[in-house]
């Protein structure tokens, strides 16, 4: 009982990291935007929260410390592949191993760093309940914030005129240009989002999630959560579910071996990216769904002529 | 304000001059650093460019160090050109080097020379099976290969990990994960006395004759980069983009196998949990710099591997993380592509 409670929390707090860099990278996608650096603004900002949070103790100045330097590195690649054409795939891969270079140059003075204790959250009563106090109401405000940022998402992108203007950006760009759209700075404002996004979820993790700095700590986080955007077929209420999901694969591992299950522990912790396969597998099957789903310009450079 | 204008005929001079700008930016940003950290950067200069080519031991070391890049970044080459984005290398050359391992472990003292034969090839079938699954996944289920070859890379350190911690941990070795050293059987052959390197580079060398050949000189090359440029074009000229897909992830993987089996039965000599030392990703970057062309891939590769070197002087010599290596990788990536833009566009001032 005391367990099944534990391992829902547990999923739901790994999960957040995942829905939080996904939802974001969903706002780059919806735009027309694929960013491959997720991994690299992720790492960076897991650094600067924590050095952050270090200098100064506090945990919010750290998350949005880490918002910046998502923010700075979403900036370059933005100016990168929208102003100068550069290819998406290519420059977001040079985004991933340069933050993941540059965050393990910047971050050596901080591998023996301790983060000061943080007390326990709790709502107000909901917490006291049996089973649903520890399952569900114990948790850090951003878990609770991820679920608000999809009710956002989701009524920002399907029922606003801006949230309209975005996806018929990244449907077709030619369209939105000709009807007088700033089309480049519409997907810079996106890419912006989603760099900030990533760089929440990369401080929620060196800050609260695993209080700690090692290079390349999150561990391909980055890439599961460019995967969860396809996985959820760009629809935010989908991202939050598997972002879930995925954190309950994270957390099984521990768990079995916590009951006693005696699997070698490297295989417990590939679970997550064989995860990462099987739904892209999964999903990828039926080709058409994904090109109905897909905003049609994904990936696509787009130079407005003369 | 600045705006780019498409040029009718993408720019020879700067599809040459890109890469040589993108390095000047990088060197000059990395003096930059070396600055605001308070160090001479003249003498970074000398640590990174000069000091791996200063003795005939170093310069060995150098094309040893440039050797894994270059097979890897060859293989890529034919990958990106084919529009095939394989970015697990990195897991691919893993494999290599396990399958290596797992076959060098079997040579006793008194195996013969032909080991070192099987050695390789095993190398070359491990990295062309995990670069397969791969190739599978995107064929039979369209699955996104960014992605699947990406997370492969995880589950190929891990298989790794499982591996020198378990069942193939040298009992002798006080716990160490690691496996014994191999046998000299299964070692490949040095070149001269006194260097470390091996027959790895006259190989890699070959090799990039070999994929020069097979690009520019056969239909099939032809085929694969038709289908990377003009996929419509390809599918008119009834040249099967499966096939591409495949032939690409399989050469890619084969060479990334070769190049871990190289590093194992070569400088490491046996496997250890730090096989993995990011030559699959060092080498997208050397693919890109060096024109996804074979010449220019064997100067990058030399290039890249002057950073590694660099990086390592710089640790013991200067004090700094040798990971400075990985931000020079990245920003001259980063470099590369913003100077690229010059070859498609013309850079104009103006409304």
């Amino acid at each position: 009982m005391e367990q099944s409670a534990l391992l829902l929390a547990s999923s739901l707090n790994a999960g957040t990291v995942l829905a939080i860099a996904a939802l974001g990278l969903l706002i780059n996608e919806k735009a027309g935007v694929v960013n491959l650096g997720a991994e690299g603004m992720m790492l960076c900002a897991a650094l600067a929260g924590f050095a952050t949070v270090v200098a100064t103790g506090s945990q919010t100045l750290g998350l949005l410390a880490g918002m910046l330097a998502g923010l700075l590195l979403a900036a370059l690649f933005g100016l990168l592949v929208i102003w100068l054409n550069t290819n998406q795939y290519a420059t977001g891969l040079a985004l991933s191993l340069f933050g993941a270079g540059f965050s393990a140059f910047a971050g050596t003075g901080y591998v023996q760093a301790k983060l000061p204790e943080q007390g326990p959250f709790a709502v107000p009563l909901l917490s006291d309940l049996p089973w649903f106090g520890p399952a569900l109401f114990r948790h850090h405000p951003l878990v609770y914030g991820a679920l608000a940022l999809v009710l956002l998402l989701v009524w920002w992108l399907y029922r606003t005129r801006s949230g309209l203007i975005l996806r018929s950006v990244g449907e077709s760009p030619e369209s939105a240009h000709a009807l007088g759209y700033p089309v480049r700075r519409i997907r810079l404002g996106a890419v912006l989002a989603g760099g900030a996004l990533c760089g929440l979820a990369g401080a929620y993790v060196s800050t609260y999630y695993t209080p700690l700095w090692v290079e390349g700590m999150i561990a391909g986080k980055g890439w599961i959560a460019l995967a969860l955007t396809t996985f959820a077929t760009w629809r935010p209420a989908r991202i939050l579910l598997g972002a879930y999901l995925f954190g309950a694969v994270t957390m099984v591992q521990f768990h079995l071996q916590g009951q006693g299950i005696n699997l070698p522990s490297q295989f417990l912790t590939m679970l997550p990216y064989l995860a990462t396969i099987l739904v892209l597998v999964l999903i990828s099957r039926n080709p058409q769904w994904i090109r109905i789903n897909m905003p049609a310009s994904l990936g696509k450079p787009f130079y407005p002529g003369a | 304000m600045l705006r780019v204008e498409l040029r009718a005929q993408p720019s020879k001079v700067w599809s040459y001059a890109s890469p040589l700008l993108a390095l000047a930016l990088t060197v000059l940003i990395g003096m930059a650093l070396f600055m605001l950290l308070g160090k001479d950067p003249l003498r970074g200069l000398q640590v990174f460019f000069w000091e791996p080519i200063r003795t005939p031991y170093a310069i060995g070391e150098l094309l040893l160090k440039a050797t894994p890049l270059l097979l890897i970044a060859l293989g890529l080459a034919v990958c990106f050109r084919s529009n095939v984005w394989n970015i697990g290398a990195e897991g691919q050359f893993v494999l290599g080097a396990l399958a290596a391992g797992g076959v060098a472990l079997l040579a006793g003292p008194d195996s013969g020379r032909w080991m070192v034969l099987a050695v390789l090839l095993a190398g070359v079938a491990g990295g062309m099976v995990w670069a397969g699954l791969t190739a599978w996944l995107r064929d039979r289920f369209h699955a996104n290969e960014i992605l699947v070859s990406l997370m492969l890379v995880y589950v190929a350190i891990q298989l790794l990990g499982f591996l020198v911690y378990g069942p193939w941990k040298d009992p002798l070795g006080y716990n160490f994960p690691q496996t014994k050293t191999f046998e000299a059987a299964a070692r490949i052959p040095r070149l001269f006395d006194g260097s470390r390197l091996n027959i790895g580079l006259p190989i890699a060398l070959a090799l990039a004759a070999g994929i020069w050949l097979y690009l520019f000189r056969t239909l099939s090359g032809f085929a694969q980069q038709v289908g990377g440029l003009a996929p419509a074009a390809a599918r008119f000229a009834g040249f099967s983009s499966r096939r591409a897909l495949w032939i690409a992830l399989l050469v890619s993987g084969g060479l990334a196998g070769l190049a871990g089996a190289l590093e194992v039965a070569g400088p490491l000599g046996q496997l250890t949990p730090y096989v993995p030392a990011g030559y699959g990703f060092a080498a997208i970057i050397v693919a890109f710099v060096g024109r996804l062309h074979p010449v220019g891939i064997v100067l990058s590769a030399l290039l890249m591997s002057m950073f590694y070197i660099g990086g390592e002087l710089a640790q013991s010599r200067l004090g700094f993380p040798k990971s400075i290596t990985g931000v020079f990788q990245g920003l001259l990536l980063f470099s590369l592509l913003a100077c690229d833009t010059l070859v498609a566009y013309r850079i104009k001032w103006g409304k």
